[in-house]
C-alpha cells in the first residue's frame, strides 16, 4: 500500500510553496526527502497529513485519496516538535494514541512498551517540561509511533539527537519498513539519508528534482573521475576537453566529464606528470551529489 | 481505529477536565471563592443582625414590675420587640452598664425612672412616652369615675385604613447584597474560565501540538472539546460556591426574607454562568487562535473583556439605587450583556416573564451563532503561527 503524492501545488500569496510535487513512497521502503531550508519540504509533509490543503493535486494511499479516518493511521513527527509541556510523559502518549481511536487498554500498553524501548520508561510518570531535551525528541518519537500507524512521516527526525538516540531511531525506522509499512522523513543528514534510505528524493523550490536509489542518482549525473598524481600541480587537467576539475588536493583530484570526453587522455595527462598511484571511478557522495542537484539550473 | 466526533470532543474534554482539576490554579480559585461567599452571607448576617431586629432587653426593678406587661403591650403597639424581666435594684444599674440590659426601669408605676447606658433609641423612647402617658391617662381616668379598662378597650379598637402610593419593594437590603453576590460571581466566573479557554488555545499553538492533534481530528472537535471541559469545570466551581453560598446562608440563618428568593437567584446564577460562559468560551477561542504566544493573550482578548466588565459595571453602579432602570433593563436583553445583568436584576427585583424568556432565546442563538462563527476563525487561524492573524482574515480565508 503506497503513499503517493500526486501534483500537489500550494502557493502562499505569490510564494510558491509546491509546484506539481510528484512522488510515491512504497511499502516497506525508506525514503529520504531532502532539499534545502525552505525548499517544500515541511510544506509537502503538512499536506500529506491534512493540516495544510493543498491548492491542487491529490495524496492517494492505496490508490485512495486519503481521509481523516486514513489520516489517522499516519504517524507524524512534525519539525515543530511539540507536546503538552506540563502533561505526564505517558497520560500524554496514552491521549494521543487515543485521539488516533485506539482503546484505553491498548494505549496504555503500547505507550509502556515504546517508553521502555526509547529507554524513557523511568521518566513516564514526569512532566514533559522536567525531561531532557534529548529524552523529549524520544517522547515525540513515541508519541508516532504509539497508535501502531501504517504510514510513517516524519520531519525532521534526527535533529536535536545524541548518536545513541540517533541509532534507535534507524533502527525503529528500519523494523517499521521491514513490517511492510512506507517510512517517508526529512533529513539534512544525509551521510544518514545515504546509509538508511532505499530511495531518495531530491526537492528544489516546491518541486522533486530527482527520485530514486542513490545508485540511481549516481548513474543521472556526469562521470566522475579521481586521479591520485602526486607530483600534478594545480591546473594540470584545467586544458583538458570536455574535463571539469571538482577539487584538487594533495596530489589527489575529483573529476567530473563530459559525455563523449575521454577518459585515456586524462590518464595520458597526469602519466605526464609523473607517477599515477590511482586512477578510477568515483562514487560521490548524496551530499555532491545534492549539491550538484540543488546548483544546477 | 474508529473514532466519532463525540468520541473526539469527549477525549479533549476529558483531557480539560483531568488538568483542570488538577491544577494548583483551580484549587485556589475555588477555595477563594467558597470563602468569599461563606465571607459574604457571615458579614451580610452581621450587618442585618445589627440593625436592631434583635430584642431590646429591659430590666424592671420589683418596684416598677407592674409596667411590665403594658409596657410590652405598648412596645409591641409601635413594632419593637422588646423582652422584660424583672431585676435586681441591686444589681440593675450594673447590667445596663455591662451591656446585659438595654434598659433598667426603676421607680413606681406612678412615676419611674428609665437607666440606660448612652442614650435611648427613638423606638424605646416612643413606647416609654407612650407608656407614661397611659399612666397618666388611666389615672385620670380612673379620677373622672369611669373604668380605665374599658376607656383602654375602646381605644385599642380604633384603628384606621392606609392606602400606599408608591409601595416599597419588599427586603430591598437583603437583595442589593445579593445582586452584588451574584453579580461579582458571574462576572468573575466568565472572565476567568473565558481566559482559561484563550490560554489554553494559545498554550497549544505556542507548543506546537496542535499540528500533531489536528492530524487525528478536526479543528472544530477540538474547539468544542476544550470548551466543554473547561465548562464543566466552570459549572462544577459554581454549583460548588453557589450551593455552599445557599447552605451558608441557612446555616447561620441569614434569611431575614423568604428563603426562595436566594435559592431562586442562586439557580438563575448557575443558568446564566453557563450560558455567558459558552458564548464568551467561544469568543476568546476564536481571539486566542489568531495569536501565538501567551503574552499576546492579553491584547487580543481585551475587547471581549471589556464587553463582560461594561455591564457588569453598569449593573453594580446602578441597580442598587434604581432596580428598575430602562437602560439597564434594556441593556439587559442584549445577548454580550445578558449573562451578567440579568442575574443581578433578578437578584435585585422581579423581572417580568417575558423579558426572562426573550433574553434566554436571543442568548441561545447568539451561541449557536458564535459556534459557527468561532469555528470558522478557530480552523482558519489556529495553524498559523508567528504574527498576530487578522480577525477578517481569518474569516475570509477557507
Amino acid at each position: 500500500m503506497a503513499l503517493e503524492i500526486d501534483r500537489v501545488s500550494k502557493r502562499y500569496g505569490d510564494v510558491v510553496a509546491l509546484r506539481d510535487m510528484t512522488f510515491d513512497v512504497r511499502p516497506g521502503e525508506l525514503f529520504g526527502f531532502v532539499g534545502s531550508n525552505g525548499a517544500g519540504k515541511t510544506t509537502a509533509m503538512r499536506v500529506v497529513l491534512g493540516v495544510l490543503e493543498a491548492d491542487a493535486g491529490e495524496v492517494r494511499w492505496d490508490g485512495r485519496p486519503l481521509t481523516l479516518a486514513t489520516r489517522r493511521q499516519i504517524g507524524y513527527m512534525p519539525e515543530e516538535r511539540g507536546l503538552y509541556p506540563r502533561m505526564k510523559v505517558r497520560d500524554q502518549l496514552v491521549y494521543l494514541a487515543r485521539l488516533h481511536g485506539v482503546s484505553k487498554a491498548d494505549a496504555t500498553a503500547s505507550a509502556n512498551r515504546w517508553l521502555d524501548r526509547l529507554g524513557v520508561a523511568e521518566r513516564r510518570d514526569d512532566e514533559v517540561q522536567k525531561l531532557s531535551l534529548g529524552n523529549q525528541q524520544r517522547v515525540q518519537l513515541a508519541a508516532s509511533l504509539v497508535h501502531d500507524p501504517r504510514i510513517l512521516v516524519l520531519d525532521e527526525p534526527f535533529s536535536g539527537l545524541d548518536p545513541i538516540a540517533i541509532d534507535v531511531m534507524s533502527q525503529v525506522m528500519r523494523e517499521k519498513a521491514a513490517d511492510g509499512i512506507p517510512v517517508m522523513f526529512s533529513s539534512h543528514q544525509l551521510d544518514l539519508v545515504e546509509r538508511l534510505c532505499d530511495r531518495v528524493g531530491i526537492v528544489r523550490s516546491g518541486q522533486m528534482v530527482v527520485v530514486g536509489t542513490v545508485d540511481e542518482l549516481r548513474a543521472t549525473g556526469p562521470r566522475r573521475l579521481f586521479v591520485e598524481a602526486p607530483q600534478a600541480p594545480p591546473g594540470w587537467a584545467d586544458r583538458l576537453p570536455g574535463v571539469r576539475v571538482v577539487s584538487h588536493s594533495n596530489g589527489s583530484t575529483a573529476l567530473e566529464l563530459d559525455d563523449g570526453a575521454d577518459d585515456q587522455a586524462v590518464l595520458r595527462a597526469a602519466l605526464a606528470t609523473g607517477p599515477v598511484r590511482g586512477f578510477g571511478d568515483r562514487r560521490p557522495s548524496l551530499t555532491e551529489l545534492f549539491r550538484d542537484v540543488v546548483s544546477a539550473t | 481505529m474508529t473514532l466519532s466526533s463525540v468520541d473526539a470532543v469527549r477525549l479533549v474534554a476529558g483531557r480539560e477536565v483531568r488538568t483542570r482539576f488538577a491544577s494548583k490554579a483551580f484549587k485556589i480559585s475555588s477555595s477563594v471563592m467558597v470563602a468569599a461567599i461563606v465571607g459574604f452571607v457571615i458579614v451580610a448576617k452581621l450587618i442585618s443582625g445589627s440593625d436592631g431586629d434583635g430584642d431590646s432587653k429591659i430590666g424592671f426593678a420589683p418596684s416598677a414590675a407592674p409596667l411590665s406587661a403594658a409596657f410590652g403591650s405598648v412596645a409591641a403597639a409601635v413594632g419593637e420587640e422588646v423582652t422584660t424581666s424583672e431585676v435586681d435594684p441591686a444589681t440593675g444599674e450594673q447590667r445596663v452598664r455591662d451591656g446585659d440590659l438595654d434598659a433598667y426601669v426603676s421607680g413606681d408605676p406612678a412615676g419611674f425612672q428609665v437607666v440606660v447606658k448612652e442614650d435611648l433609641p427613638d423606638d424605646l423612647r416612643t413606647a416609654f412616652t407612650v407608656l407614661a402617658r397611659q399612666a397618666a391617662l388611666d389615672d385620670q381616668i380612673a379620677r373622672a369615675g369611669a373604668d380605665p379598662a374599658a376607656v383602654n378597650a375602646a381605644v385599642a379598637a380604633a384603628t384606621f385604613a392606609v392606602r400606599t402610593l408608591d409601595p416599597p419593594r419588599d427586603h430591598e437590603g437583603p437583595r442589593i447584597l445579593l445582586g452584588f453576590i451574584v453579580g461579582i460571581l458571574v462576572y468573575m466566573a466568565i472572565l476567568l474560565y473565558g481566559s482559561m479557554v484563550a490560554q489554553g488555545v494559545v498554550e497549544e499553538k505556542a507548543n506546537r501540538i496542535v499540528e500533531l492533534l489536528l492530524t487525528t481530528i478536526r479543528p472544530v472537535q477540538l474547539m468544542i472539546g476544550k470548551v466543554l471541559g473547561i465548562g464543566a469545570v466552570g459549572l462544577t466551581q459554581m454549583v460548588a460556591t453557589v450551593g455552599v453560598g445557599v447552605l451558608a446562608g441557612f446555616a447561620v440563618d441569614a434569611y431575614t426574607f423568604p428563603s426562595s428568593i436566594a435559592t431562586g437567584t442562586a439557580a438563575w446564577t448557575v443558568v446564566w454562568f453557563l450560558l455567558g460562559y459558552l458564548m464568551y468560551a467561544l469568543v476568546f477561542a476564536s481571539l486566542g487562535a489568531l495569536v501565538s504566544r501567551q503574552e499576546d493573550v492579553g491584547g487580543a482578548t481585551a475587547p471581549a473583556i471589556t464587553l463582560v466588565a461594561l455591564p457588569y459595571l453598569a449593573g453594580v453602579f446602578i441597580l442598587p439605587s434604581d432596580p428598575g432602570n430602562g437602560l439597564v433593563a434594556l441593556m439587559s436583553l442584549i445577548p454580550f450583556f445578558t449573562p451578567m445583568l440579568m442575574p443581578m436584576r433578578v437578584a435585585f427585583d422581579a423581572v417580568p416573564v417575558w423579558q426572562v424568556a426573550l433574553s434566554l432565546t436571543l442568548t441561545v442563538a447568539t451561541i449557536g451563532a458564535l459556534a459557527w462563527f468561532a469555528g470558522r476563525v478557530y480552523r482558519n487561524a489556529v495553524l498559523r503561527t508567528g504574527a498576530k492573524v487578522k480577525l477578517r482574515a481569518a474569516l475570509r480565508a477557507r
